[in-house]
């Protein structure tokens, strides 16, 4: 019943969503807290019915019209590209090459753009507080449909899938709402991390078996173990991130928030 | 038309991302295996493996390139 590639579904949808709900969290709290409560949530409401007719089309046109290997190769690749993204960031901000992300920032920029904005009002609106709710919801919805849709129907278990992003989403709106600020105590960047892993796990399984399409019967190929390879790839992928980091490590001989900088990693890395 | 740009701006964003030479090395990796399938080699017990490796190959000169790039 709870297979590897079950656990790995529910765990890399709940992280992936946990992550994007976090961002979305932070850009329609910046929105209320400076512009427009009610300008805010209906931004994020419209976003949100935006988002469950793009998840019926994409989810409909995926599972109807692609065969197994041509929606395991399709999808693979995606996941594959969005998983190495997500590792590319990770191994340069564990290196000391990238800043890490943080929450904060985020937020006092958000606000400080939400500030400096003029106001202009549409069907009773603050347009500005609506527009950027409505795309920060929608882009980072975005990301967690896609995941969900692209996990549920290769594992072919989509109520795993949809659970874990539910649950995430359900975690963080009530968080938020306790903290009535950004989560900024979520070790987001280790997050990204873990899900950069899984995705890029994921995707190159799934990719490989989806090269299949080209093959005489046109049918998946298959890793040598079948899901366990799954764990294989996940500490290959840990190893060679662990090894890219140690090599591209920047000297600590830098100014003093560089070195704070550095500790963080160490400690959340 | 500004739509439309931007409606491909949209895709080009969420696909590639900030890093476009690492979806170059995805495709490289894959499109490799895809030639390989072609010319008969797919039904190898060694044939996902490789593949694999091949797309870490192409991920670390990605990464590599990128890092040269803002040393």
């Amino acid at each position: 019943m709870f297979t590897s590639a079950v656990v790995g579904l529910a765990v890399a949808v709940f992280l992936a969503s946990f992550v994007e709900f976090v961002e979305a969290l932070t850009i329609v709290l910046a929105m209320g807290m400076t512009r427009s409560w009610k300008s805010a949530w209906a931004g994020t409401i419209a976003a949100l019915v935006a988002l469950a007719a793009f998840t019926a089309a994409a989810g409909y046109a995926l599972a109807t019209w692609l065969p197994e290997a041509a929606l395991q190769l399709v999808v693979g690749t995606l996941l594959l590209i969005f998983g190495l993204q997500w590792l590319r960031k990770a191994v340069l901000r564990s290196s000391g090459r990238k800043a890490l992300h943080d929450e904060a920032e985020e937020f006092r920029e958000q606000a400080e753009a939400a500030r400096r904005a003029g106001q202009q009002s549409r069907f009773g609106l603050d347009w500005f507080a609506f527009v950027v709710s409505f795309k920060g919801v929608f882009l980072e919805g975005v990301e967690v449909v896609f995941i969900v849709i692209t996990f549920g129907l290769n594992a072919q278990n989509m109520p795993v899938a949809i659970v874990g992003a539910a649950a995430a989403g359900l975690i963080v709106v009530v968080v938020g709402a306790f903290a009535h600020g950004p989560l900024t105590r979520v070790p987001e960047n280790t997050l990204k991390y873990g899900v950069g892993l899984l995705l890029a796990t994921f995707g190159l399984f799934w990719a490989v078996e989806g090269l299949g399409l080209l093959a005489p019967g046109h049918h998946s190929l298959d890793w040598p173990g079948g899901d366990w390879a799954l764990l294989v790839l996940l500490a290959v992928w840990l190893l060679l991130s662990r090894a890219l980091v140690a090599a591209l490590r920047r000297p600590v001989a830098a100014p003093h928030a560089a070195v704070a900088g550095a500790q963080r990693v160490t400690e959340e890395v | 038309m500004r739509y439309v740009r931007g409606f491909l701006r949209f895709w080009y964003d969420f696909i590639v991302g900030d890093d476009w030479k690492i979806a170059v090395a995805v495709v490289v990796a894959l499109g490799a295996g895809a030639l390989a399938v072609l010319a008969g080699y797919g039904g190898s017990a060694l044939f996902a493996p490789l593949v694999g490796l091949g797309v870490l190959a192409t991920f670390v000169v990605a990464l590599l390139v990128d890092v040269r790039g803002t040393r």
